[in-house]
């Protein structure tokens, strides 16, 4: 009498998760080819017949939206590789040290990830001026990096940790030094975890709106996040939905499949986290 | 010989870590010491921006600023508000995915998404699902004979705050729900698996065994989001703007009007500051009881 029942609970759960998740994005997704007099039919129009690819044509035509995706893609790319190239050397010192010295070193990571955005904002701002680096990727790339090292940082030294003893040990002796052990050694036998530390920098480069919205003014400087926010109209009430939809999809696409094709790295790596912290 | 390889290996370290301390010195350490200045100067706008020493005038001003109150308010209340809710799906996320069932490895997928997705993007389709007269959370409702009529969520004050909550958990429970996972999953079996013998009903497991357990990784998950949460930014930016009538302004949005708006460069900061400190307070406050708790 009671598995029938725990199965029921069961699959009731899974339903309610699954569509908790979807429902929004389903939405969104079903609105961008919903032909016009449908998305402002009351009640809903939930199935769109036809769909219709004109939201996603007018949205192409009006904005450059390619360009929005492009610089995303150049900017979260660049800041990744710059976030890894400086977490590989630091997760292979704090991996040699002591147990002390390192929880120390990765509780003041840990610290420095926990700054509030927005608390950094201004003086940013100031710097990027400074610079002359307003509308230039360099502007978000720095930043970005810096913001993804703290986490690629405890995901590699974990993976690093990991790797047998002997093998550092084997390639010291072969006379490599702490250069050559990180390139030929550990970073190729620690392939997974480099996969994770990347996957998770990269999403939250293409995700972060405050800097990206301060820090370009130039319509072809814009990245995905700020350039959406210059799709609507002036105010919520003359809002072009259906162009907006289909905005929201190009530019939650790449991610979507980011985590459904690598769910279990970037889940270990988040999760690895949790469970040394 | 042994020092000169102490001092050889003590280099090679610093070198190794230097490429991170400068990314965060230039990025995080840097700046954060620039706001904490910036917040003791007063900021004038005659031929261009002056700025003049001001000591602890600039921080004095939000005692009787009656909008940096309602500010701090209304982010207390969004923090609050959906750092619970999250915990709490969160926690029936990772109780469900802890399960074992054919097709759990396409959940976790599946549950993942919404984390990954851009908050300010999101934050769009969740002011389209809220909106007044076509959005889905209405027309929902409305055939689930939940409400009678459309609700225009984002025009009034408590319902605005209600769909900034909801669309801040939404984004966020997976997180949540993958270190209460970890946490779950680092608790024995066979200490649940003993009182299921001694005719523990599901429920008291889960009460008696399963949450003491997890104290930890509760904490170490409403720390990460309440800090989070004390910060947001672009869910409230792009749903709200702060309104209807600054109901939903956040600390971060009045600090950042301060900064580009009204061109009052030291007074945003004293709000940037002051907002942080309280924080670390609060962090303070929560670290503080689940120690006293898990000593008991």
């Amino acid at each position: 009498m009671r598995r029938p029942v725990a199965a029921a609970f069961l699959a009731l759960g899974i339903c309610l998760a699954a569509a908790w998740s979807l429902l929004p994005a389903a939405w969104q997704a079903l609105t961008a080819v919903k032909p016009e007099a449908q998305i402002t039919a009351s009640p809903a129009v939930w199935v769109p017949s036809p769909p219709t690819a004109e939201h996603v044509r007018s949205l192409l035509e009006r904005k450059p939206f390619g360009r929005y995706l492009a610089n995303s893609a150049l900017v979260s790319l660049a800041a990744t590789l710059l976030a890894l190239a400086a977490a590989a050397p630091a997760a292979a010192a704090l991996c040699r040290m002591r147990p002390r010295a390192r929880s120390r070193w990765l509780l003041g990571l840990l610290l420095a990830s926990l700054f509030p955005p927005i608390l950094l904002l201004f003086p940013l701002y100031e710097g990027v001026q400074l610079l002359g680096l307003v509308n230039s990727p360099l502007a978000l790339v720095l930043p970005y990096a810096a913001f993804g090292v703290p986490l690629a940082t405890w995901v590699l030294e974990a993976g690093f940790r990991e790797l047998p003893r002997e093998v550092e040990e084997a390639a010291t002796l072969d006379g490599l030094g702490p250069l050559g052990r990180l390139l030929r050694v550990q970073l190729p036998l620690a392939a997974p975890s480099v996969a994770a530390a990347g996957l998770l920098t990269f999403i939250a480069s293409w995700n972060e709106f405050l800097l990206a919205l301060s820090f370009t003014t130039r319509e072809s400087s814009r990245t995905v996040t700020a350039g959406i926010a210059s799709v609507s109209g002036a105010s919520l009430y003359e809002v072009p939905w259906g162009q907006l939809s289909a905005a929201i999809v190009l530019a939650t696409l790449p991610v979507v499949l980011l985590v459904l094709l690598f769910e279990r790295r970037i889940s270990g790596g988040l999760m690895g986290g949790a469970v040394k912290g | 010989m042994s020092t000169v390889l102490a001092r050889r290996a003590r280099l090679e370290r610093a070198l190794l870590l230097s490429p991170v301390l400068l990314l965060l010195a230039l990025v995080v350490a840097v700046p954060a010491l620039r706001v904490l200045l910036l917040g003791f100067t007063r900021t004038e706008l005659a031929d261009g921006v002056v700025t003049s020493w001001a000591g602890l005038a600039t921080h004095a001003r939000t005692l009787g600023d009656g909008r940096f109150l309602s500010a701090l308010r209304n982010t207390a209340l969004f923090t609050f508000l959906s750092v619970l809710l999250e915990v709490t799906l969160g926690t029936a996320l990772a109780l469900l995915l802890d399960r074992s069932f054919r097709g759990r490895g396409a959940l976790r997928a599946v549950v993942l998404v919404p984390w990954a997705l851009p908050t300010s993007v999101m934050a769009l389709a969740w002011a389209w699902i809220f909106h007044d007269t076509f959005g889905m959370a209405n027309d929902l409702l409305l055939r689930l004979g939940l409400i009678e009529a459309p609700v225009a969520w984002l025009a009034q004050p408590g319902t605005a705050m209600a769909a900034l909550v909801v669309a801040d958990a939404w984004k966020t429970t997976p997180f949540v729900a993958l270190i209460l996972l970890a946490g779950l999953q680092g608790i024995p079996r066979e200490v649940i698996e003993a009182a299921r013998v001694d005719g523990a009903g599901a429920f008291a497991r889960f009460r008696r065994i399963t949450l003491p357990l997890l104290v930890p990784s509760l904490v170490v998950a409403t720390l990460f989001r309440s800090i989070q949460a004390w910060g947001a930014f672009d869910v409230v930016w792009v749903m709200t703007g702060g309104g209807p009538g600054g109901s939903t302004e956040t600390l971060a949005l009045y600090a950042y009007q301060s900064w580009f708006r009204y061109l009052d460069f030291g007074y945003g900061a004293a709000i940037a500051v002051q907002g942080m400190l309280v924080a670390l307070l609060l962090a303070a406050v929560v670290v503080r009881l689940a120690s006293r708790r898990e000593e008991a």
